[in-house]
């Protein structure tokens, strides 16, 4: 394997400044290991060689220049399928955005290209992010770059494989209920999901909006903190995003955490059906942190419990809203049909897959005359509980820690037909979006030596920094993170 | 009212779709034109593509408010944004963004006059949404099948203003709804044209017993684009109401559409197809939250409103009731008016010559009052040169005709074209001996008792003057002359 494969984004961007490698070097490496590698693990759904490759001529010219936009400049990336630009298509993993491309950009991509990042490609993904394991696209599966008979996660499972692969250093995701994490953790990265409103949802197509996040996914958290520098901000087009300074994250990256109180939640470590060998590496991971100074204080998130019932309310209500745009009469899949019904019926039922289907079912039922107080008014009621749990537990402690995903990948095909068993993936992920708080996922071990595990860590609104801050100290400790998957079928 | 309908009591409630005359649309930075080419007023936020995200327009929400503080509504502090699901392709979304539970403004009424009487009708709510597309069939063009979208209005600024039950004869709610009309046109909160759309009226119409609290079964009726429609619609469906009931039918709860080539109203969606439009908050817009300052910097802006103008009209200029509703309808013609009664302190003259002669030079001429070049203060000179009778009223309207074309000043264009006034009794009584001289026959008549003879002189010593003599000064001069 190409030696630059293994570096950082961080560690690329110091060998270009020091003459060593070149942009185009970089994303030519990139680019072969796709090649090489991508039709066993099937994490790209387009891939853009020749505008890469040009655009890494023009950043090492601009470089040779001086002109450089910053430590970014001539890197590739990686884009899940569901930001959007005029650049490319945008699929969602759906048969129904066939061919659809967007005369707009999403600002993230502005962002990235604005700090002269290179898109390398989009990665495959659930259709619109609805699954935990990347198997509900309408393309194809993706493989776990571990273990190529199992899932990557969802629903960011393509960026998440790719960055696990090395066929990119880095990528970006989208969180909705665990999206970028749960993904992040079954495939050995690290990836993290953003204070609600930190990073603007323009362009990014809508699943649940008040659930949705955009976040970076890398091979090392100071990765993620580069990225988000870059990605974060106040965006006029989106007024949910939130108008406050952006840190500089990576100077917060001081190794430290003897200042920290870390909050365990004991009581959802006994969630049934969690795999042992999961909450055993997660333990582990913990007492690391105690290891290098933090205190560990029990926290209690009494309504946690109710999370996911409360989630699967809310998101299944916003996204049968979101996605009644895709009715065949403007853009992306249109069934003919001789009424206006009909072609309706048609365009929907054929363009849509049968877990986007479900979903839109469920929501819409639970929005309907008569059941609206039953289901969304007591599921968002819930969720001010559930923020308020995490106010309270965040006034004994500054970082929560728990595990990512219930347990490691499993085989790819074998919860297919189990949606409730699909849906329990989320268990310790949606929280952290129903209450809209920052949480990072970094890789903590290895079940059976195999499948990768990840400890998750959440904290309060907006403080990104002190998030950063743990899972880089964490990743100092310890050597999960350089691993690589042999990729042997 | 009651004896109006034997025994029964119509019970009327109108609800109103005003388009705010703001740059740009509700949430997106397309124009708030009307007449562009189909979808070229279009950003993808209207096309509703996938990723995009509404933001709200500030100029839209301050001429809402400023509707509402005319109105003398309630005003929320804070108030939300709700998605309403339907399916059709003139709605991009598939949802319209618009308030449900928690309207920005509540309560309130509109000040209504009719028949010299001035009254209040309550309001429930005003709330701001989005307008959808529109669609063009076919059918209606070449007879084909195809129907197609044009979304240019799609994300037009929208106030809805919704009011309580409380009208009980069609006059009332076409008052009701020229008043509000007015108002809403008088704030600048829009043009309000409806033939171009910008200002809809849909009524619920039930009937009860006279004397009676419970409302009955209601119909709602649309396609109401005019004035007029609104006053015969609502006639005919309550006459309908009475006639189905009275015939021991009962009424459907329905949507009922006004054709008014038939005259009549017609079943278009019962209550078993109407709508669940599943409700709930707008996930992609925080709460609107209207500060005090921007309440205050709002109600600033209300200029003094129609109500107030025809009370100050009646009371403190002594116009007729019709004459202080006509004028204080349109807020350019009710201050061109009142500055020329403040330059010339004659209201009733004033009254009369903006009311006839000034509102006949806009329809004729197409222009607007404030286009006219003929001000009020050129109108007040003007009505002082008549008032103090060195102009004649026929001539008066010349010289403004005059005005109107050049801009001149009343005086200029009278002496300009010899039209002042012979009023010198010197020069009165040597034309007027003359006419009694070279009409000896008459004069005779006349002093015979042939009394209507008196005006024949007059006639002939106008004809002397080419109508610039003050006739009242002819006939003192005459009489002096006659010893009468």
């Amino acid at each position: 394997m190409n030696e630059v494969l293994a570096l950082s984004l961080s560690e690329l961007s110091e060998r270009i400044d020091r003459g060593d490698l070149s942009s185009r070097d970089i994303v030519e490496a990139f680019l072969g290991r796709i090649d090489e590698v991508d039709d066993r693990v099937r994490a790209m759904v387009r891939t853009h060689r020749e505008p890469a490759l040009r655009e890494a001529s023009a950043a090492d010219d601009a470089r040779r220049k001086g002109n450089a936009k910053g430590p970014l400049h001539g890197l590739p990336i990686v884009l899940k399928d569901n930001l959007v630009s005029p650049d490319f298509e945008t699929h969602c993993g759906s048969r129904i955005l066939q061919g659809f491309r967007a005369p707009y950009e999403a600002t993230v991509v502005t962002k990235l290209k604005a700090a002269g990042m290179i898109v390398l490609g989009n990665t495959n993904m659930d259709e619109f992010a609805m699954g935990s394991s990347t198997e509900n696209s309408s393309l194809h599966p993706t493989s776990n770059p571990w273990d190529l008979g199992r899932v990557p996660g969802g629903s960011s499972g393509g960026s998440a494989a790719a960055v696990a692969a090395r066929e990119a250093p880095a990528a970006l995701g989208s969180d909705t209920g665990g999206s970028i994490r749960q993904p992040a953790s079954l495939c050995g990265i690290a990836g993290m999901k953003p204070t609600y409103g930190r990073v603007s949802r323009y362009g990014l197509v809508a699943f649940a909006s008040s659930l949705d996040q955009i976040g970076p996914m890398g091979n090392r958290v100071s990765d993620l903190a580069l990225l988000l520098e870059v990605i974060a901000g106040h965006d006029a087009k989106d007024s949910t995003s939130l108008e406050k300074e952006v840190p500089h994250y990576k100077g917060a990256l001081d190794g430290s955490v003897d200042d920290l109180r870390i909050g365990v939640p004991r009581k959802l470590f006994e969630t049934p059906g969690a795999d042992p060998r999961t909450l055993a590496l997660v333990r582990e991971a913990i007492e690391e942190l105690e290891r290098a100074g933090a205190k560990t204080v029990d926290v209690e998130l009494p309504h946690s419990a109710y999370g996911i019932a409360a989630y699967y309310l809310i998101c299944t209500a916003e996204a049968s809203s979101n996605l009644s745009r895709y009715d065949g009469v403007k853009f992306g899949y249109r069934a003919e049909a001789e009424t206006l019904d009909e072609m309706y019926r048609r365009t929907r039922s054929e363009g849509f897959g049968r877990e986007v289907k479900r979903r839109i079912l469920l929501g819409t039922y639970v929005l309907s005359a008569g059941y609206y107080d039953a289901y969304y008014r007591k599921a968002q009621r819930i969720r001010t509980l559930v923020r308020e749990d995490f106010r309270r537990a965040f006034e004994g402690c500054d970082v929560i820690a728990m595990p990512t995903a219930p347990g490691p990948a499993w085989p790819l095909g074998e919860r297919v037909e189990d949606p409730l068993q699909m849906y329990l993936q989320d268990t310790f992920t949606v929280t952290a979006n129903l209450a809209g708080l920052p949480a990072l996922s970094v890789p903590c071990g290895f079940v059976e030596d195999r499948w990768p595990a990840g400890l998750h860590l959440i904290t309060r609104p907006l403080d990104e920094s002190t998030l950063l801050r743990v899972g880089d100290a964490y990743e100092r400790r310890t050597e999960w993170h350089q691993r690589m998957p042999s990729l042997s079928a | 009212m009651s004896q109006r309908y034997e025994g029964w009591e119509p019970v009327i409630g109108l609800e109103v779709h005003c388009q705010l005359r703001t740059e740009s649309k509700l949430f997106s930075s397309a124009p708030n034109h009307f007449g562009a080419e189909p979808n070229h007023h279009t950003t993808e936020v209207d096309l509703g593509m996938p990723g995009v995200l509404p933001v709200i327009n500030g100029h839209a929400v301050e001429l809402a408010l400023r509707v509402a503080l005319a109105l003398g509504c309630k005003v929320h502090p804070v108030s939300i944004f709700a998605r309403k699901h339907y399916f059709y392709p003139d709605l991009p979304k598939g949802y319209q963004i618009s308030q449900y539970e928690e309207p920005y403004s509540t309560e309130g009424a509109v000040p209504v006059e009719l028949d010299g009487e001035e009254f209040l009708v309550p309001l429930t709510r005003i709330h701001m949404e989005e307008d959808a597309g529109k669609l063009v069939h076919d059918s209606a063009i070449t007879g084909g099948a195809a129907s197609y979208v044009d979304l240019n209005r799609a994300g037009v600024p929208l106030i809805e203003i919704v009011s309580e039950p409380a009208m009980h004869t069609p006059e009332v709610a076409a008052a009701y709804l020229r008043s509000l009309h007015s108002i809403v046109r008088y704030v600048g909160a829009s043009d309000a044209d409806m033939e171009k759309g910008n200002f809809r009226c849909d009524a619920n119409v039930s009937v009860r017993h006279a004397g009676t609290e419970t409302l009955g079964t209601r119909t709602e009726l649309k396609n109401l684009n005019s004035f007029r429609f609104v006053e015969k619609a609502i006639a005919y469906e309550i006459e309908r109401h009475i006639d189905v009931i009275e015939g021991g039918g009962e009424i459907v709860q329905e949507t009922r559409l006004w054709d008014d080539k038939t005259g009549q109203s017609r079943s278009m969606r019962g209550k078993e197809n109407a709508h669940d439009y599943r409700y709930f908050p707008e996930p992609d817009l925080i709460p609107l939250r209207l500060g005090e300052d921007l309440i205050v910097s709002q109600r600033d802006k209300l200029p003094a409103l129609p109500h107030e103008r025809r009370k100050c009209y009646r009371e403190e200029w002594g116009l007729a009731v019709q004459d202080a509703t006509t004028l204080a309808e349109d807020r350019g013609i009710a201050e061109y008016f009142e500055a020329t009664v403040v330059e010339s302190e004659l209201p009733k003259l004033a009254a009369n010559w903006v009311k006839q002669t000034v509102l006949r030079t806009l329809t004729d001429t197409g222009s607007s009052i404030e286009e006219l070049k003929a001000t009020p203060r050129h109108l007040a000179a003007l009505l002082k040169l008549v008032d103090g009778g060195q102009l004649t009223v026929a001539n008066g309207r010349d010289v403004f005709a005059e005005m109107v074309e050049t801009g001149e000043d009343a005086a200029t264009i009278m002496q300009a074209k010899g039209l002042e006034s012979v009023s010198d009794t010197g020069e009165l009584e040597t034309m007027a001996r003359e006419v009694l001289d070279a009409n000896a026959d008459q004069l005779e008549k006349f002093r015979a008792g042939e009394e209507k003879i008196f005006n024949w002189f007059v006639g002939q010593i106008m004809k002397k003057t080419r109508g610039k003599a003050n006739p009242a000064a002819v006939q003192q001069v005459l009489k002096k002359l006659l010893a009468i």
